[in-house]
């Protein structure tokens, strides 16, 4: 919040499209997306939540649009963004506090195993979820 | 040595991206306890129904984490949105605009969903 003129003159951050991708590019730039998707997704649970207090009609609205396919697909697509944003988020906290993992084989791997998590993760308790 | 101000001004750093930094990783901190409990709590919540799902909010413990959850979360969500909007964002008053309807919809959300569990609660300790 720096800029006194009309805009401000220091560097913005690459936008993705210049970057080469590998795995911690992704790994960084998913961290992103699904940080602004989550970002998205709180206020669908707030309005689960709104519509819990807000009495039968409108929780049964929100339980119909969220148990239709769209509302499963979005659901799914929810909790793998929770599950890698929580991952990769553990990631920033190892980084910053005990410094470890940074040499590049670690990384990479390290991302691939967020992703494995995020997806395999979400697969399991979608299918825990349906089961019990 | 004198420096013109006039060449600086609004080229160098803010000085308020430590506290951002800090606040960043301590709402992180809580969340990676609160997070687990949440996602396992909401499913259980859903599959139980409306009067299932009631029940789960008017239990004290879950109305006080639900409350504690949607504080860091929603004060991390608005921590990173800012980063979000910073990078991408040159023009200062898109900018701005954009950070402050950020703000006031984050906070909007956060009135909204602190009175729907606060409303739950009372309601069924009554």
């Amino acid at each position: 919040m720096a800029g006194s003129g009309p805009t401000d003159t220091r560097p913005l951050s690459p936008h993705v499209q210049i970057w080469k991708w590998h795995w911690t590019m992704a790994g960084s730039i998913f961290h992103r997306i699904s940080g602004v998707g989550l970002y998205g997704g709180a206020f669908l649970i707030g309005a689960w939540l709104i519509a819990l207090a807000s009495g039968p009609e409108a929780y049964a609205l929100v339980e119909s649009i969220a148990f239709s396919l769209p509302g499963q697909i979005l659901l799914f697509l929810w909790s793998m963004a929770v599950l890698y944003h929580f991952a990769n988020g553990l990631r920033h906290l190892i980084w910053d506090g005990p410094m470890v993992g940074f040499s590049p084989k670690v990384a990479s791997l390290w991302s691939m195993f967020n992703f494995a998590f995020a997806i395999i993760g979400a697969a399991v308790i979608w299918s825990l979820a349906s089961f019990f | 040595m004198a420096t013109s101000a006039k060449n600086v001004r609004g080229l160098g750093s803010a000085g308020t991206g430590t506290q951002h930094h800090i606040r960043q990783r301590v709402t992180a901190i809580a969340l990676a306890f609160l997070v687990p409990w949440f996602v396992y709590s909401i499913i259980v919540a859903c599959k139980a129904g409306y009067a299932g799902a009631l029940d789960w909010v008017a239990q004290p413990v879950n109305a006080i984490l639900l409350i504690l959850t949607l504080s860091a979360a929603l004060y991390h969500m608005r921590l990173g949105m800012q980063t979000v909007i910073e990078d991408y964002i040159a023009k200062t008053g898109t900018k701005q605009t954009l950070l402050i309807l950020s703000t006031f919809a984050v906070i909007a959300l956060f009135a909204a969903t602190i009175l729907s569990v606060l409303k739950i609660w009372i309601t069924a300790g009554a």
